[in-house]
């Protein structure tokens, strides 16, 4: 999961805060020093780190600490504002040109995902009802406009390209010409993947950018760089102006500390990530979200839109009327891992809830199969014995496991489990009565 | 019956590929022209052989100019912090730790240095900064002794014939270039090698990979994308023995570590290089970017779980790169760096050389 042993690493650092009463000078030192190493764990470029420890310290020693009541919260709050504004206050759109078409160029080094990427993107555009023309500059690199041919064949997007054997500027001209030609208000250039130092490919880009003056400059990067990702923006930045950032490979378990440096040294936004091999995988960049996540606040509005996109609206109202009327069955209990199984693996959904944190979540291993097999004992059982579970006795449930292929033992225990949750639920619905009677929570310490 | 079938079919598609591979010289010239615009010294790919002597020479300065640019990096920064600082303090140590892990070198084997640099001083009651440069220097230069002296074996495990090379890695890491560039060496060397294109997810990889075929002038076996990879794995596995290939080089998909799925697939093309081709020589690489961070390390961990790799290939080191994560990556999982990429060209896959890289980090 993306920043998860990072944050992991912060809670460590910022527990021992919590939950003293003042803080002293030493305490904030040795609490920032964890979170300096976490953070150049992270493959956040040394520079960023010190001058985001110097800027969270000063604010943290300062009286506006000491003075509050609860110090752990006020240096997790400064820390959490500190990273948010390092990383770009809100999310950044791409920037369309008010005469079409919009010309974006995909620049960045070799195997950075360009090519997949410039797929991904008019895949998304295409859906906000943009026209797109992609563009096959990479005449260098074996078998790269026949990527892009596939790649714009999945998504049905036309690509332009004119072999190998001409000059990627010449390309890049004419590809705006014919899109001019054709309608096509956006035009995505892919580029041969290229290194920083390497100054005639440089020169190159250059020449693109000044023959067909684009809206748009995407520095490609992935999300795995280590400390040099601060010298290829630098460079790339100094010598095309880039406009912002697209984030590659952001699924995997790196932490994504390029993020936090490319973003503080030039100075230009992230605009996407992506997040999967699939073409429909871009996503927009949250940095506040991700600021959040860093921290183990848990990437709490990310979750609420995946469930709201997965969960039925109907459905859920029906089965919130069935626990408060305690008639709640079994099928309402498949209903609900089937709703839960179309919101995508399950320890990614609980990476998402805050408190639970990636440390707990490393021995809890979600085991799929365990889901199956509930299902399985649950398919089994008649309709009858669905709705009153009560009625299964030894005789069904000696049936049920064999016809679900487990055991007398497992189908014990998921009938216990389903008793225990219901009681559970009975629990929280007269808390809730009490709490509407006596206009506050029903619990001893309140 | 029904699989005898099955693999008669298959080796039409062989053929197929094999035939495409008959217009290699239109290719090949194809490529040149391709390069020509890019850079004059490089459109040389395959003549004579002095020639490409003289290209290795090149690069191998390029790589040393690239390496050198490390070096000073590293020694001169530690020269001007101890020449800034007149006494030990504890900021020093700081600025000391900040020269290392903007390397790469990363954050366990720097925190290691320092810190034992640190109880060093106290016990030897040095105070001046000046006195620490040797000690800081033999603890640099124990760490990658260790790299150095245990007893790694760099060369490839291909001898003796058969031989089978997987490469794995993740999405970008320089898979198929490398593979490219292996074979045409190991061409070089008069081995007879087959190329498996395992790689069926990646749009067009087949196509690079067989361009790359071309290049080396070696036979290719390939299936259509979106084919299962390990029954391609499995066809080369029987090709190579039919035409008694000296080695088999298999492409896979990039695959990040962390997909459970796809490393599960990594590993059921693993047990069938095991099953179908015991008598084999094996030697599995993972290939990693130069650029990446401390992520190196995890995704070495990973893969050598899943399909037990034996090696490390260390591409695009003529970047800016430090590659100070090869430290990591041998002090902390024993798998040695075996091959470096320092070029888009053919020939720009070396050996890597412990020595040389350590006199260029540390001077």
């Amino acid at each position: 999961m993306v920043f998860e042993s990072l944050s992991e690493k912060l809670q460590n650092a910022l527990g021992k805060l919590k939950g003293r009463g003042k803080l002293t000078e030493k305490d904030v030192d040795l609490a920032m020093r964890e979170v300096k190493l976490a953070l150049l764990e992270a493959d956040v470029n040394f520079k960023v780190v010190k001058k985001f420890i110097k800027d969270v310290k000063e604010r943290a020693v300062g009286s506006e600490v000491m003075e509050s009541l609860t110090p752990g919260q006020q240096v997790v709050k400064i820390v959490n504002e500190e990273l948010t504004s390092l990383m770009g206050e809100k999310e950044s759109k791409l920037e369309f040109s008010s005469t079409p078409p919009t010309v974006v160029l995909m620049c960045g080094l070799q195997g950075a995902g360009k090519t997949t990427t410039a797929g991904k993107l008019a895949n998304l555009l295409k859906k906000q009802n943009k026209r797109p023309l992609l563009v096959a500059c990479d005449v260098y690199r074996p078998a790269a406009i026949k990527q892009l041919q596939v790649v714009g064949e999945k998504v049905d997007v036309p690509v332009f390209s004119m072999g190998d054997k001409n000059n990627p500027v010449d390309i890049a001209k004419a590809a705006v010409e014919h899109g001019k030609r054709n309608g096509n208000d956006l035009i995505i250039i892919d580029t041969a993947g290229r290194l920083h130092i390497d100054e005639n490919l440089m020169d190159e880009l250059e020449g693109i950018k000044n023959g067909v003056n684009p809206n748009e400059i995407l520095l490609v990067v992935d999300s795995m760089t280590g400390q040099d990702a601060v010298t290829v923006a630098e460079t790339f930045n100094d010598r095309l102006g880039i406009t912002g950032v697209v984030l590659t490979k952001l699924d995997g378990d790196a932490r994504g500390g390029a993020a936090l440096s490319i973003r503080s040294v030039t100075g230009k936004p992230i605009k996407y990530v992506g997040m999967g091999e699939k073409l429909d995988e871009l996503r927009s960049f949250h940095p506040d979200r991700m600021a959040s996540r860093i921290l183990g606040m848990g990437d709490v509005l990310s979750l609420i839109e995946k469930a709201e996109e997965s969960f039925d609206a109907k459905k859920a109202m029906e089965l919130e009327k069935k626990i408060r009327s305690q008639q709640f069955t079994f099928d309402d209990f498949l209903d609900q891992l089937d709703q839960m199984k179309n919101l995508g693996p399950l320890d990614q959904i609980l990476g998402m809830i805050p408190g639970v944190n990636s440390k707990q979540l490393k021995n809890l291993n979600v085991d799929e199969k365990e889901i199956v097999k509930i299902e399985a004992i649950i398919k089994s059982m008649t309709k009858e014995e669905r709705n009153d579970p009560s009625i299964i006795n030894s005789s069904r449930r000696k049936r049920i496991a064999q016809g679900s292929g487990t055991s007398v033992p497992e189908v014990n225990r998921l009938l216990k489990q389903f008793k225990e949750t219901k009681k559970m639920m009975k629990r929280f619905t007269d808390v809730e009565k009490t709490m509407k009677k006596k206009g506050k929570l029903g619990l001893p310490f309140f | 019956m029904f699989k005898f079938f099955k693999k008669s079919k298959k080796n039409e598609d062989e053929n197929i590929k094999e035939d495409i591979q008959k217009e290699e010289v239109e290719e090949e010239n194809k490529y040149e022209e391709g390069l020509e615009e890019k850079e004059l010294d490089k459109s040389d790919e395959s003549n004579n052989g002095s020639e490409i002597e003289g290209k290795k020479e090149d690069f191998f300065t390029k790589l040393k100019k690239g390496l050198s640019k490390t070096r000073q990096g590293v020694t001169e920064k530690i020269d001007s912090i101890l020449k800034s600082y007149g006494k030990i303090d504890d900021d020093l140590f700081d600025e000391l730790e900040e020269v290392l892990i903007t390397a790469d070198v990363g954050v366990n084997t720097t925190m290691e240095v320092i810190d034992n640099l640190k109880k060093q001083a106290k016990e030897q009651k040095i105070k001046e900064a000046n006195d620490i440069r040797e000690l800081l220097k033999e603890e640099i230069e124990g760490t990658l002794k260790k790299v150095e002296d245990s007893k790694i074996d760099r060369k490839l495990n291909i001898d003796p014939s058969p031989a089978i090379i997987l490469v794995v890695g993740v999405n970008g890491a320089g898979k198929t270039t490398t593979i490219g560039k292996m074979a045409w060496n190991l061409k070089q060397e008069g081995k007879k090698v087959l190329i498996a294109a395992g790689d069926t997810f990646r749009a067009a990889a087949i196509e690079q990979l067989e361009e790359w075929a071309n290049r080396a002038d070696v036979n290719l076996v390939a299936h259509k994308e979106g084919a299962d990879p390990a029954a391609v794995i499995y066809d080369g596995i029987q090709a190579a023995k039919a035409r008694k290939s000296d080695v088999l080089i298999c492409d896979t998909a990039g695959r990040l570590h962390n997909k459970k799925n796809l490393m599960n697939e990594l590993n059921k093309i693993f047990r069938v290089v095991e099953r179908e081709y015991p008598e084999a020589s094996k030697e599995v690489l993972l290939v990693v970017d130069a650029t990446t961070g401390q992520n190196a390390i995890l995704q070495a961990k990973v893969f050598k779980e899943v399909c037990d790799i034996t090696g490390v290939v260390l591409t695009k080191l003529d970047g800016t790169a430090k590659g100070g994560v090869v430290i990591a990556l041998q002090s902390e999982l024993n798998v040695p760096v075996k091959l470096i990429g320092v070029g888009e060209g053919i020939d720009d896959l070396q050996p890597f050389d412990t020595k040389s890289f350590i006199e260029a980090l540390i001077g």
